[in-house]
């Protein structure tokens, strides 16, 4: 295994666990996601016990539903966003999260390898263009994100008024967007 | 997929959905029209991209000190999951609207409410309320302004109001501003799925009636 596990190919450990129901693969993405996605939580305002109970839920979602992972549509921090995501809604708003249908590919198809390098490269650089915003609109965007704030909920908790938020997420996804162009277009 | 869409969701309601701040009624819609429409499942995969982003990014938590052994444990008692049924693409609903619904358009419990219209409201958290309609063709809703956002996705047949012609996979994004009065196009029922978080105020008598019928 990678000692830097900074730089592993996530996408590429859960395509192992997908196709070969990798236990050890399974075990190096815990270690870097199951912190994250008990980080995750705990800011979103769960408590330390709904936390760790559910990000263990969450880890075995993607256990579970590893062959749904398409690397070629999703990183994997990506996906399991949308999986911690649902598990929050449900466990602190009460409620469902309605999906998408999944886009199944047949047992045959293997995700076009270009795609997954191009996502991948987008996906670092999205990265790279968060961690470079300026600190008050990455504020918003991680309040946004992580808090369960609706716009007008951010504006009570700031002060500012709700036209003024509005247009800094504008302008913090405008920048965004640039990164995510190739993201936007259809496949 | 369809192709021939042209009304999409907003940014806002795809960042909303994305960041899992949307009441459920709306977010049914959400990933209703994201069902049917490849435009929209790219642009919501970009702030999923987002999240996945802030992920990595927002900070380690400390971990039970069984944690994974836990996880294992709660894996253990899951049953594999089987592979998804191939996407039912004869159906009139996309799967998460069926999953509401039980089924199907033949599986919906209609309640007439006049004048050939029918509805039948889905159950959701109450922040707001979202609702099958069904327009006989040719046929107007009556004449509402909103207080509040409403979404609606035309599931089949068509409506027109000022904004335009709304067919399958449309989505129509109204706010308070509004006013609108869509009339079904001639042919089959229109069946939209409409998401409101207030209560519509209809003007004129009849249409007061109605509102207490449809429970807008
Ligand atoms: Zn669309």
């Amino acid at each position: 295994m990678t000692p830097d596990v900074t730089t592993r190919d996530w996408s590429q450990v859960l395509s192992q666990i997908r196709s070969h129901r990798d236990q050890a693969a399974f075990a190096d993405l815990f270690t870097h996601f199951a912190p994250r996605v008990k980080a995750f939580l705990l800011r979103s305002g769960a408590s330390e016990t709904l936390a760790e109970e559910c990000m263990q839920e969450v880890m075995a979602t993607v256990w579970q539903k590893a062959h749904l992972f398409d690397p070629s549509r999703a990183a994997a921090s990506t996906w399991i966003f949308t999986i911690a995501r649902n598990r929050k809604i449900d466990a602190l708003r009460k409620q469902r999260q309605p999906q998408p249908e999944d886009l199944t590919w047949g047992p045959e198809t293997e995700p076009d390898q270009t795609d997954v390098v191009i996502l991948q490269q987008e996906t670092e650089e999205l990265g790279r263009a968060l961690a470079t915003l300026p600190e008050k609109q990455r504020d918003l965007i991680e309040r946004a994100y992580f808090h369960d704030l609706s716009h007008s909920q951010i504006a009570e908790e700031t002060g500012l008024p709700l036209g003024t938020i509005k247009s800094r997420i504008r302008l913090a996804l405008d920048r965004l967007r640039h990164a995510m162009r190739q993201l936007d277009r259809p496949k | 997929m369809t192709t021939d869409i042209s009304h999409h969701l907003t940014e806002p309601l795809l960042m909303a959905y994305s960041a899992g701040t949307l009441p459920e009624a709306f977010s049914l819609v959400v990933a209703s029209h994201v069902s049917l429409c490849d435009e929209c499942r790219a642009r919501l995969g970009a702030y999923d991209a987002v999240g996945g982003a802030m992920l990595e990014d927002c900070g380690v938590a400390s971990l039970g000190a069984n944690a994974y052994a836990e996880t294992l444990a709660r894996i253990a008692e899951r049953p594999e999951a089987p592979v998804p049924p191939p996407s039912a693409d004869l159906a009139t609903f996309p799967a998460p609207l069926r999953d509401y619904v039980g089924g199907d358009l033949d599986a919906v419990q209609w309640r007439a409410v006049g004048g050939g219209v029918k509805q039948a409201i889905l159950p959701t958290s109450a922040d707001a309320s979202v609702r099958l309609l069904s327009i006989p063709g040719g046929a107007a809703m009556p004449d509402h302004g909103h207080r509040g956002a409403e979404l609606t996705l035309v599931l089949q047949g068509a409506f027109h109001d000022e904004d335009g012609t709304f067919a399958r996979g449309d989505v129509e994004v109204a706010d308070e501003h509004l006013n609108h009065r869509p009339v079904a196009a001639r042919g089959v029922p229109c069946i939209c799925l409409a998401a409101t978080d207030a209560p519509l105020r209809f003007s004129g008598l009849m249409p007061r009636l109605a509102q207490r019928f449809l429970r807008i």
